[in-house]
């Protein structure tokens, strides 16, 4: 156990729902205009995943208006009201930078089978 | 000089980040500071100056010889590990055995924060001085983080006092100006200050009141 791991601690989130690179989320975020605050979606594949404890992020990948947008946000961020799993990808990296490259439905990604027993 | 400066020695624990009301990330360096005990009153009219002088950390008894035992003994505390003296004009207001804690600075308020920073051992002139060395290419050979130049030939026929050079850096009392307290934690004795402090986790580091800022734009108001 590290110093400060009683600190940190009071940041960590325990609602997020577990997720890797490749998954496809709905991250409901928390936009605030002036005075009043709302909820954004924002959906997309994660292609990364990086660091650890409360400065862990993780980094969502859409195609708007055939543009490539990407969003990093801290996993235990209170901007994230919640985020949804769409969909359980099946990918052989963990940083699927490769996707930046690709259009259309080269881009798509695999849905993961689950396992039949369990 | 503030009129009031308030001292508090503490320990670095390291550096994490928060979040806060704005839920942007703050990056903070963790003070366990205090408690520390008023061992000696500093008075014009005998010591010429005004200030108090605090101790703090424990210590094994049989490491402190007999003046220092009696100069606690004297203020009637357990012996401490370190001291310091922080000049301050309200030091009357303090008493001796007094005990200082983390409440002694509110969230908000800017600290100066003294501390030894990190040894670099031997460095050349492009990490201590920020020299930025020769050039990459054009024929430099074997001489890319040289300093170049130290002076004339003949005239003046030595090289300057002063001259920045290569040698020791860090381990030197440093202090950064100006940091804001971004919360404290009076239960655990913390202190979260953003942005970094001079030295290594688990080093001395003195918090005091910002010696710059605050007052003076009162007193011009």
């Amino acid at each position: 156990m590290n110093t400060l791991d009683a600190l940190d601690n009071e940041s960590l989130r325990s609602d997020i729902p577990s997720f890797r690179p490749g998954d496809t989320l709905k991250v409901h975020v928390r936009v605030v205009e002036g005075t009043r605050s709302r909820i954004q979606i924002f959906q997309g594949v994660v292609i990364r995943r990086q660091g650890a404890g409360v400065r862990e992020t993780f980094t969502v990948r859409k195609v708007s208006f055939g543009v490539g947008v990407e969003r990093t946000f801290p996993v235990h961020t209170p901007v994230v009201d919640r985020i949804e799993i769409v969909t359980r990808g099946d990918v052989r990296r963990a940083k699927l930078y490769y996707l930046r490259d690709l259009r259309g439905k080269a881009a798509k990604i695999k849905e993961k089978r689950e396992p039949a027993h369990r | 000089m503030p009129t009031n400066t308030k001292g508090l020695l503490g320990e670095k624990l390291g550096m994490t980040q928060v979040f806060d009301e704005n839920n942007r990330i703050v990056p903070v360096t963790v003070i366990k500071a205090g408690p520390c005990v008023v061992t000696q009153i500093r008075t014009p009219d005998k010591d010429g100056y005004s200030a108090v002088q605090l101790g703090f950390g424990a210590v094994d008894p049989r490491r402190v010889n007999k003046p220092e035992g009696g100069h606690f003994a004297k203020a009637g505390v357990t012996p401490r590990r370190y001291m310091v003296e922080v000049r301050t004009r309200d030091a009357s207001s303090y008493e001796i055995g007094q005990e200082l804690t983390v409440e002694t600075f509110a969230a908000g308020t800017t600290v100066d924060v003294v501390g030894t920073s990190k040894g670099k051992g031997t460095a050349g002139v492009m990490k201590r001085h920020g020299f930025h060395g020769l050039g990459a290419g054009h024929g430099t050979q074997r001489k890319h983080r040289s300093p170049g130049s130290i002076g004339g030939c003949a005239s003046p026929g030595r090289v300057f006092k002063g001259l920045k050079m290569a040698g020791r850096m860090g381990n030197v009392r440093t202090t950064t100006l100006s940091l804001t307290v971004h919360r404290v934690d009076v239960e655990k004795g913390l202190l979260l200050i953003k942005g970094a402090v001079p030295g290594p986790a688990g080093g001395l580091v003195l918090v005091r009141t910002a010696v710059k800022g605050g007052p003076i734009a009162e007193v011009s108001a």
